[in-house]
């Protein structure tokens, strides 16, 4: 499989890319700077290369045709095409706003998803598609849900950053929400780490290490001692990002990026990813369901959080007209219906799904 | 301090009500009360066993508390909210949110959508969010040509006010575009009544129903879940059903119903039909859903071959288990001894069954006759099976008869309306996002043996791009300061 490499050099590019752009960030030259965004676009053009030759290598297995072809089908290809439009909405912005400081926190994100996907070890093979997935509305479908996906991802960061320059006194509720949010994500994620190293030896499937092993080595350990004291270091790592807040906000206003850009990428990314999701997502969705099931909606969990994911964009894109909502406010819209995407694109299937089937007809 | 705390003398409830469904405040509650109801639909299962849900509270708040906590989310609808009173309620705030607070700012949109575009006075030019200004060589009667001729190149044709009317001495040249996309907003919260609606019709005028059907039966009626029956108005048979494979594999890539409506004992229509493509007789819709082997059919079905005889001639048959034929042109004489709805061979090469479903179906035929005394198993997914050594072939076409096709039917008049509305939200969002009003004014005035031109420009969305947009506009005209080509 030729994809797999190109795969493999994007994924090297863009952690080389992460460490350069956090290096361009602390050294604030000007070389390390063109290095950062010349192994972006070099890791971009080797994952395009890759997705059109994993496009092909589909098309042929399933024998379906270019269109219904798409490799966006299982967990391992949709991630891959998220990062794809993610690098790319973040070069758009490289570009537009002739700034490489976001590069710091938008390749990091890319870096983790395929790192993520090493770890959790999913299936990467190539599987014909069940009769209920050949259906032209696949490729608008799943595509645009992706594209906007992105776009929420990068509303998220800016959000995120937006608030970390905007909050410095440590009562203040838009600050403990940030430092809330910020904890959580990099717990959650080393506590997946921690997950990967105690369990890759001994589990079989991706399926069963996500499912029976999520946060075992940590939260859900069988010892009591060691989920205590995960709970512990977790509550205390909070306290030392709420505590030393102020450093971050220190590092992000000193790269010159204005409080008003940040809402302002804010705003266009959702404002571009909203209808993009509607369309995509929720409506070229539903007449899907309509064409395959006869049901254009039925309150299953992953409709439902596509909407609640809706909702929080609708309230977003509302607030903003509100008195007082501008600025901080909205900005923890942002963040948290970022949340609700993620919800709603990998928890709904990871962790509903022992109590759903949802996709198994 | 006595002031504040009474209400506002000349506001009546209804108007405070009114106030209150018309606002955006009300609107953000609603979306907040309708995701975050929703979240607690996505862990409880809706419509489940209660044991399943008590299972899964427990995950939540321990054995000893799940059930006490599943009574009263029960109590509360929460096992199908979304068809709860409650949950209906927030549905029905939400449309009449949207209905009164479209009334309420429609006629002042409205004015600024279809009034037409005036000059501005000095001041309020001034006023406008763009202003540009610039001093040109030009008489201000070429200038203004050249004005009216930039302002094409970037897509706006310029109406013309004389001097004295626009308060200012010199004349004014002004144009907009997009008045229209004002009202994407409006389209997009109508689009949601529409689907809205659309959904209550499907609701009171349709229904949802199922129909297993077994190959070769027909049937006049579908089910309701309770298993009420629902006639159609016609008749449907199931011709046949057929599971196809990728390649070798068990890994199903179609299902397959061959299916004949009847009405008055006459065909009037056949399709097959596959998931995602389904089939549409008098407004009922039957969807490609499920299948199954109908039960004590074992060993009873038709088995169909296809016989062709070296010399040509073939023949379709139709047999049971232990019957015989010839085939055509010969002597040679097959019996069915056997038949395996799933056929495979074990370490030692050994066939044996290994589903009840038809998922490689096989016959055992024994062959005798005049130079030919050969027995085997024949394929229906294979082939090379199929030929025998005197260049005859028999093949395995189907098993039929103890399938059933498992179909969604469903009649939805309100579907259309639904399309309607995701039609009319995709235009308004459109609008809404990627369009906006801009407007544009130009007043021209003498200065120093020249011109001065001085630009005011509002755009209701996306400022920073119709500012660029301005700034061409400045080039155009200061580029041939001479009047170039004029």
């Amino acid at each position: 499989m030729t994809s797999s490499i190109f795969f493999g050099w994007a994924t090297i590019a863009y952690i080389l890319a992460m460490i350069l752009y956090i290096g361009y960030l602390a050294f604030r030259s000007k070389g390390v700077g063109l290095a950062a965004t010349g192994v972006t676009i070099a890791g971009f053009v080797s994952q395009t290369a890759a997705l059109l030759l994993r496009w092909k290598e589909f098309a042929e297995i399933g024998n379906m045709g270019i269109l219904r072809g798409i490799p966006l089908t299982n967990l391992y290809e949709s991630l891959i095409f998220f990062v794809w439009c993610l690098i790319l909405a973040y070069l758009v912005i490289e570009f537009k706003y002739k700034t490489r400081s976001f590069g710091a926190f938008i390749t990091p994100v890319a870096a983790l998803v395929l790192a993520f996907i090493d770890i959790s070890g999913m299936s990467k093979n190539i599987q014909p598609l069940v009769p209920a997935l050949q259906s032209n509305w696949l490729l608008a479908h799943v595509m645009m849900s992706f594209i906007s996906y992105s776009m929420f991802a990068v509303s998220f960061s800016t959000g995120l950053m937006y608030l970390i320059a905007t909050t410095e006194d440590r009562k203040e509720p838009a600050y403990i929400f940030w430092t809330v949010m910020l904890s959580v994500f990099v717990v959650v994620l080393s506590a997946m780490g921690l997950d990967y190293l105690t369990f890759k030896m001994s589990v079989k499937g991706q399926e069963e290490l996500i499912k029976s092993y999520l946060f075992k080595a940590s939260f859900r350990s069988d010892s009591p001692a060691t989920a205590g004291a995960s709970y512990a270091v977790a509550a205390a790592f909070t306290f030392v990002v709420w505590r030393f807040g102020g450093l971050l906000r220190k590092v992000i206003t000193g790269f010159n990026i204005s409080a008003e850009i940040l809402d302002e990428i804010t705003y266009k990314s959702i404002a571009m990813g909203f209808p993009i999701f509607t369309l995509g997502g929720l409506i070229f969705g539903a007449i899907w369901a309509d064409q395959a099931w006869g049901k254009y909606w039925t309150w299953d969990p992953k409709e439902t959080w596509s909407l609640i994911t809706w909702f929080f964009y609708a309230f977003y894109l509302h607030g903003r007209l509100m008195r007082g909502w501008r600025g901080k406010k909205v900005a923890m819209v942002a963040v948290l219906g970022f949340i609700a995407v993620i919800f709603t694109y990998l928890g709904v299937n990871l962790l509903l799904s022992g109590l759903h089937s949802y996709g198994s007809e | 301090m006595e002031n504040k705390k009474k209400p506002v003398p000349n506001k009546s409830l209804t108007d405070r009500i009114w106030a209150l469904f018309a606002s955006v405040k009300l609107a953000v509650v609603i979306f907040t009360l309708i995701a975050m109801t929703s979240i607690v639909g996505t862990i409880v299962e809706q419509n489940a066993d209660p044991e399943k849900n008590i299972k899964i509270l427990a995950k939540f708040f321990g054995d000893s508390a799940a059930v006490p906590v599943y009574n009263i989310l029960n109590k509360l609808g929460f096992m199908d909210m979304y068809h709860s009173w409650w949950f209906v309620a927030f549905l029905l705030a939400f449309a009449a949110n949207l209905i009164i607070c479209s009334i309420d700012r429609l006629p002042r949109i409205w004015k600024l959508v279809k009034e037409p575009i005036h000059p501005l006075s000095a001041d309020l030019l001034e006023k406008t969010s763009i202003r540009r200004s610039l001093p040109v060589k030009a008489k201000p009667a070429q200038a203004k040509e050249l004005v009216r001729s930039a302002m094409k190149q970037i897509g706006f044709t310029p109406q013309e006010a004389a001097g004295g009317e626009a308060g200012d001495r010199g004349d004014q040249l002004f144009a907009e575009k997009g008045n229209y996309s004002r009202l994407g907003v409006y389209i997009t919260h109508l689009s949601i009544l529409v689907i809205l609606a659309g959904a209550i019709i499907g609701l009171f005028f349709g229904f949802n129903g199922f129909l297993n059907l077994p190959e070769g039966e027909t049937s006049s009626v579908a089910y309701k879940d309770q298993g009420k029956e629902i006639p159609l108005g016609f008749e449907l048979r199931c011709d046949n059903f057929e599971v196809s494979y990728y390649g070798e594999s068990d890994m199903p890539k179609a299902y397959k119903s061959w299916l004949s409506v009847y009405e008055n004992g006459k065909k009037v229509m056949e399709k097959a039909i596959v998931v995602n493509d389904p089939l549409t007789y008098k407004g009922i819709t039957f969807y490609q859903s499920s299948f199954g082997m109908v039960p004590n059919t074992t060993g009873k079905g038709t088995i169909i071959l296809k016989i062709k005889a070296p010399g040509g001639q073939s023949q379709d048959i139709q047999a049971k288990v232990g019957d015989s034929f010839v085939i055509p042109g010969t002597s040679v004489q097959g019996q069915i001894t056997d038949f395996s709805p799933a056929l495979s061979l074990d370490a030692s090469g050994k066939p044996f069954t290994y589903d009840t479903q038809l998922k490689n179906p096989a016959v055992f035929i024994k062959f005798s006759g005049p130079g030919m005394n050969a027995s085997g198993w024949i394929l229906k997914r294979f082939p090379q099976t199929w030929a025998l050594s005197d260049g005859s072939r028999v093949e395995f076409l189907d098993y039929w008869g103890v399938e059933y096709t498992g179909l969604q039917v469903r009649k939805d008049p309100g579907v259309g309306i639904v399309y309607l509305g995701c039609i009319a939200m995709a235009i308004g969002l459109f609008m809404s996002f990627f369009m906006s009003h801009r407007r544009i004014w130009v007043a021209v005035s003498e200065d120093k043996g020249g011109s001065k031109i001085t630009i005011g420009a509002s755009a209701h969305r996306n400022r920073a791009a119709f500012e660029n947009r301005v700034d061409k506009l400045v080039a155009l005209i200061g580029g041939s300061p001479k009047g170039g080509n004029q």
